[in-house]
C-alpha cells in the first residue's frame, strides 16, 4: 500500500517534471540553427560532467560535498523508488537501501540548508532559492522515516506514513516545478548544455580551452542586390543559437561569476549573473526581470526591465540598459568561475556585434576609434611610420617580404605610447644582448584588431586580419613574439580562422628560455618584493601562467602572489575596450586591482601587458610601483662595467 | 523644411590619404538626419573612383544616395545646380570646405548663385523658427562665428547652409546599413575644370611657423619669447582704403623680415 502510493506520487510528479521541462525547451529551441554533434555530445556528457563541471565546483569543496550527498543520493533515490514502481516492492534490501541514499541526501541537505540559511554568501539568490532547502529536506526526511520503518517491518501507523508519502510528494513537486523556473533547471540544462555545448573544444574531451571569437561570416557587399543580407550580431534573444539560449538557461544563479567580475567589483552596472538572468527571462514572450532575487546591475534597480524574445535586447528601457553591455571588459573572470560552463563574453560580443555594425551605437570614444582605426589601420589615427619613433636610434632590422629572420617582433599599438615605448626598448636591447635573430615588420604592421573585434566591429577586424595574415604569410620566420597579450591571443587563437598559423610567444616565454638556455645571465638579483598581475589575455585566455612567475624568480625577486592570481587573475580594466566606452562606476577597475597588489604588501606590481601597465599607472600614489617584466630583466642581466 | 537636400563628398584622411566620408560633410548629413525632413537628397558628383566610400554616408542610415557620375577633372557645380532644379529643395546643407580637389569652399556660393538662394556659412543648428509671426517655411539658424561666438539668424525661403565644425558630431557609420544602402549612379555632363588642371599638385605639409628667435637672456625670457603671442601691438584699421591696407600689410612683412 505505502509502497504503491509512494511509486505513483514519485512517478506522476516526475512525469509532470518531464512535460515541463519539454514544454520549456520550446523557449531556447526558438534560436538560430546550431551545428551540433548530438550523439558524440551526450556521449561525452558524463566526462564533462565529472571533469570538468567537478574542476570548478571543487574549488569550494564544501560546495562540491553537499552537491554530491544531495544530487547523488537524490538521484539514486529517484532510481530506487522507479524500481520500485516496477516491481521490486516488498523487498526489505531495497527499502535499506533506500534509507542509506535518503540518509545521504539529508546530510547533503542540511549542509545546503546551512549554506542557504545560515551562512547566506551575499552573492546568492534569494526568492524560489530560499526554498530550495526547505524542499530537498522535507523529502529526504520525510521518505528516510518511512523507508526505515519498511525496513524493520513495518510498525509505523499506516496513515502517519501517508501523511510523510504526501509531505514528500509535495517537497518533491516543488523541486520538480523547479525545473521549470526554479534551481532544479540547471540540473536539466545543465545537463544538455554540457552535450550540446557551442565550444566543445573547451572540455578535457577537446583542447581544454577554446578562448578565440569565432567570425561572424560577413557577405560579400556584391550580393546586396541580389539576396538582403541578415542583420549581424544578435539583436533579441531569438537571434542567439538555440544551444547558446540553452546555455544562459542552464545558470543556477549561483553568483560566483559575481564575485569574479571586475566590473561589478568597482561598482560599474555590470552583475554577469543577472545579465545572464536577463537573458534568460528575455526568452519568454512578455518578459520582466522583477522576478529575480538576487544582487542587481550596480546602480540599476531591478524590475524596470522589460523585453521578450522577438523584442531588441539593447536599450536605455529593455532588458539591458547599453552600459551594462559596455562595461564588460572581456577578462573572462565570469567564464573561467562558471560551473554551468556558460560563455558570458561570446554572449557580450555578439550583442555588441549588432550595436556597432548595424546601429552604429558604439558609445565614447570608441567610435572614434573605429573610425580612425578604419582610415589608418591604427586607432589613434596616426602615420603608420610613427610606430618606429621610439627605436629610431636602434635601427631596427626590417622584414622584407619573401624575407627570412628567426624571431618576429610583434609590437603592437604600444608601440605609439610614451610607457610602452620603454619596456619596448628594454625588450630589444634584451634581444640584442641574448643575440636573438630578429626583425620587425615595419610599416607593413597594421593594428591586429583586437580592440576592434572585441567592440563588436567585425567588419574592421576582419580587414585588419586578412591583411596582416598576407603580410605574415608573405615572409618567413620561425616564431612570432610580442609583448602584448592581446596581440598574443588574437595573432595566436583568431588570425587561424583566417589562414594564419605560425608559432606565437610572449615576450616572458621567450626571456626565460633565454635566461635558462644561457644566453641572458642574471648578474644583478632584484631582490624586492614584488608581486605579479597576470594579464588576462596571457593567463585565462592562453593559460600561461608559469612562465612569467619563473621569470621572475630566475632575476631573483622575492615573489608575493595576490589572493587573485594565475587563472583566477582579476583584470586591471584595460580589456575589450572598456577604457574607451568608459562606463562610469562608483570606482575605476584598476584601484580595485591596486588595492589587491596592496594587500600583498610588496613594494612593486610587475606586468606583462601594455594595457596593465596604462591602466595600473594610472592609478593616483602612493602606491607601488609599476615595472614591465622586461625592464625588471633588462635591470638584471646588467652587465657590470 | 520639407524637402532637404545634402551635398557629400569624398573626404581623405589627413594622414593616411586614404578616401572616407568627410568631416563636415558628415556632420552635414547628421543635421539633414535630425531634421526629419519629408524628403531627404543625398548627392554626391564627381568621377566614379573612391566611390566605396561613400557607403560611410549610407551606414549613417541614409537608404539611398545619387552619385552624379563626373568624368575625370570636370567642374561639379552645373551638374550639380542641374539635378538640385529637379528637386527644388527649400534648404542645401554641405560641409565648409572639401577635404580633396580644389577645396576651396567656393561651392556652397557658385550652388546658391545658381539656384538664386542665400548662403549662410558656418551654420551649427538649424531648426524650424520659434517665432511666431514669421512666415511659414523659415528657420532659425545659429551661426559659428570665431572665438566660440555665436549668432543667431532667421532664414526664410530657399537658403544653402554650409556645416561648421563645431556642429553637432555626427553619428558613427554602421557596417550593415552602409552595405544595404543603395548607391544610384546618374551620368551627368560637364565641363572641363580648367582651374583645377592648371594647378599644381603637391602633398600637403604644415605651415612652417614663423619662430623670433631671441638670444640672450635669462631661460625664463627665452622661453616667455618662444612661447607668449604678442597681443595689443599690432595695428587696427578700420575700413581702410585698398592702398592703406596693402602698405600695412607691407610694413608688417619688411618689419618681419619677409620682404627686403
Amino acid at each position: 500500500m505505502i509502497a504503491t502510493a509512494l511509486t505513483t506520487v514519485v512517478l506522476a510528479v516526475l512525469a509532470i517534471g518531464a512535460a515541463l521541462a519539454a514544454w520549456q525547451s520550446r523557449r531556447w529551441l526558438a534560436g538560430r540553427p546550431a551545428t551540433v554533434g548530438v550523439v558524440a555530445g551526450l556521449r561525452a556528457l558524463p566526462g564533462r560532467y565529472l571533469v570538468d563541471v567537478h574542476h570548478v565546483v571543487g574549488r569550494t569543496p564544501f560546495n562540491a560535498r553537499f552537491h554530491a550527498l544531495a544530487a547523488g543520493g537524490f538521484l539514486a533515490a529517484i532510481g530506487l523508488l522507479v524500481a520500485m514502481g516496477v516491481g521490486l516492492a516488498g523487498w526489505r534490501i531495497v527499502w535499506l537501501l533506500l534509507a542509506v541514499v535518503l540518509a545521504a541526501m539529508l546530510a547533503g541537505s542540511l549542509m545546503v540548508w546551512h549554506r542557504r540559511r545560515v551562512v547566506r554568501p551575499r552573492e546568492l539568490s534569494q526568492g524560489r532559492f530560499a526554498r530550495l532547502p526547505v524542499s530537498l529536506l522535507g523529502f529526504s526526511a520525510c521518505l528516510l522515516v518511512v523507508s526505515l520503518d519498511q525496513s524493520l517491518g513495518g510498525v509505523m501507523p499506516e496513515a502517519l506514513a501517508l501523511v510523510l508519502v504526501a509531505i514528500a510528494g509535495l517537497a518533491l513537486a516543488d523541486l520538480v516545478w523547479g525545473v521549470w523556473k526554479g534551481p532544479l533547471k540547471h540540473a536539466v540544462h545543465g545537463a544538455l548544455h554540457l552535450a550540446f555545448h557551442p565550444r566543445p573544444a573547451r572540455f578535457h574531451d577537446g583542447k581544454g580551452r577554446d578562448t578565440g571569437l569565432k567570425p561572424l561570416p560577413l557577405a560579400p557587399a556584391e550580393d546586396a542586390g541580389l539576396a538582403e543580407p541578415g542583420a549581424l550580431g544578435v539583436e533579441r534573444p531569438v537571434d542567439f543559437a538555440w544551444n547558446r539560449l540553452l546555455g544562459f538557461d542552464a545558470c543556477v544563479q549561483c553568483g560566483r561569476c559575481e564575485t569574479a567580475c571586475p566590473a561589478y567589483a568597482a561598482g560599474l552596472p555590470l552583475n554577469p549573473k543577472k545579465l545572464v538572468q536577463d537573458l534568460v527571462a528575455a526568452m519568454d514572450s512578455q518578459a520582466s526581470d522583477a522576478a529575480y532575487a538576487g544582487n542587481p546591475h550596480p546602480g540599476r534597480g531591478v524590475g524596470n526591465a522589460h523585453g521578450g524574445a522577438a523584442l531588441p535586447l539593447i536599450g536605455p528601457d529593455a532588458m539591458i540598459h547599453p552600459d551594462t553591455l559596455w562595461s564588460c571588459t572581456t577578462c573572462r573572470a565570469c567564464v573561467q568561475e562558471c560551473p554551468m560552463m556558460i560563455e558570458h563574453v561570446d554572449a557580450v560580443v555578439d550583442l555588441r556585434r549588432f550595436q556597432t555594425l548595424e546601429l552604429g551605437a558604439t558609445p565614447g570614444k570608441a567610435a572614434v576609434m573605429l573610425e580612425e582605426l578604419r582610415a589608418t589601420d591604427n586607432p589613434g589615427g596616426r602615420a603608420l611610420s610613427r610606430r618606429w619613433d621610439w627605436a629610431a636610434d636602434l635601427s631596427l632590422p626590417r622584414l622584407p617580404a619573401g624575407g627570412f629572420c628567426d624571431t618576429l617582433l610583434w609590437v603592437g599599438d604600444g608601440a605609439f605610447d610614451l610607457r610602452v615605448q620603454r619596456s619596448l626598448r628594454a625588450l630589444v636591447v634584451l634581444l640584442r644582448r641574448a643575440g636573438v635573430d630578429f626583425a620587425v615588420l615595419g610599416d607593413e604592421e597594421l593594428d591586429c584588431g583586437d580592440v576592434a573585434r572585441r567592440l563588436g566591429d567585425e567588419a574592421t577586424f576582419q580587414s585588419l586580419a586578412t591583411r596582416n595574415v598576407a603580410t605574415l604569410n608573405a615572409r618567413r620566420f620561425n616564431r612570432i613574439v610580442t609583448a602584448d597579450p592581446h596581440a598574443l591571443h588574437t595573432l595566436r587563437n583568431e588570425y587561424p580562422a583566417f589562414g594564419g598559423n605560425w608559432t606565437v610567444v610572449h615576450h616572458t616565454a621567450l626571456l626565460l628560455e633565454l635566461i635558462t638556455n644561457g644566453a641572458l645571465t642574471v648578474t644583478r638579483p632584484v631582490g624586492r618584493s614584488v608581486t605579479f598581475h597576470d594579464p588576462c589575455y596571457l593567463g585565462r585566455y592562453n593559460g600561461e601562467i608559469e612562465a612569467p612567475r619563473a621569470l621572475l624568480d630566475a632575476i631573483g625577486v622575492e615573489r608575493r602572489e595576490m589572493l587573485r592570481s594565475g587563472l583566477r587573475s582579476s583584470c586591471c580594466g584595460g580589456g575589450g575596450g572598456a577604457p574607451l566606452t568608459d562606463v562610469s562606476g562608483e570606482r575605476r577597475i584598476p584601484d580595485v586591482r591596486m588595492e589587491h597588489v596592496r594587500e600583498t604588501g610588496a613594494s612593486m606590481v610587475a606586468v606583462a601587458c601594455p594595457n596593465c601597465a596604462l591602466m595600473l599607472e594610472g592609478v593616483v600614489g602612493p602606491r607601488p610601483e609599476v615595472a614591465e617584466i622586461a625592464e625588471l630583466v633588462l635591470a638584471a642581466t646588467e652587465t657590470a662595467r | 523644411m520639407h524637402n532637404v537636400a545634402v551635398l557629400l563628398s569624398i573626404g581623405r584622411h589627413p594622414v593616411s590619404g586614404r578616401a572616407r566620408r568627410a568631416a563636415t560633410d558628415a556632420q552635414a548629413l547628421e543635421m539633414a538626419l535630425a531634421l526629419r525632413p519629408r524628403r531627404l537628397t543625398a548627392i554626391h558628383a564627381g568621377p566614379a573612383t573612391d566611390t566605396e566610400a561613400l557607403r560611410a554616408y549610407l551606414g549613417m542610415g541614409l537608404e539611398r544616395l545619387t552619385l552624379l557620375t563626373l568624368p575625370e577633372g570636370t567642374d561639379p557645380i552645373e551638374p550639380l545646380i542641374a539635378h538640385l532644379r529637379q528637386f527644388d529643395p527649400s534648404v542645401v546643407l554641405t560641409g565648409r570646405q572639401a577635404e580633396d580637389g580644389e577645396g576651396s569652399g567656393m561651392l556652397p556660393y557658385l550652388i546658391a548663385r545658381g539656384l538664386d538662394a542665400a548662403v549662410v556659412p558656418d551654420v551649427v543648428r538649424i531648426g524650424p523658427t520659434n517665432a511666431p509671426d514669421a512666415m511659414a517655411g523659415a528657420a532659425d539658424l545659429v551661426q559659428a562665428l570665431p572665438r566660440g561666438q555665436r549668432r543667431a539668424l532667421t532664414a526664410t525661403g530657399r537658403f544653402v547652409a554650409t556645416i561648421h565644425p563645431s556642429a553637432p558630431p555626427a553619428r558613427a557609420s554602421a557596417f550593415g546599413p552602409a552595405r544595404r544602402g543603395v548607391i544610384e549612379p546618374v551620368a551627368a555632363q560637364a565641363t572641363a575644370d580648367l582651374f583645377l588642371s592648371d594647378c599644381e599638385h603637391r602633398p600637403w605639409r604644415p605651415k612652417p611657423k614663423l619662430m623670433r628667435v631671441k638670444r640672450g637672456g635669462s631661460a625664463l625670457d627665452r622661453l616667455k619669447a618662444a612661447t607668449e603671442s604678442k597681443s595689443g601691438k599690432g595695428q587696427l584699421l578700420v575700413n581702410p582704403t585698398a592702398e592703406a591696407g596693402a602698405l600695412a600689410i607691407y610694413d608688417s612683412l619688411v618689419e618681419q623680415g619677409m620682404l627686403p
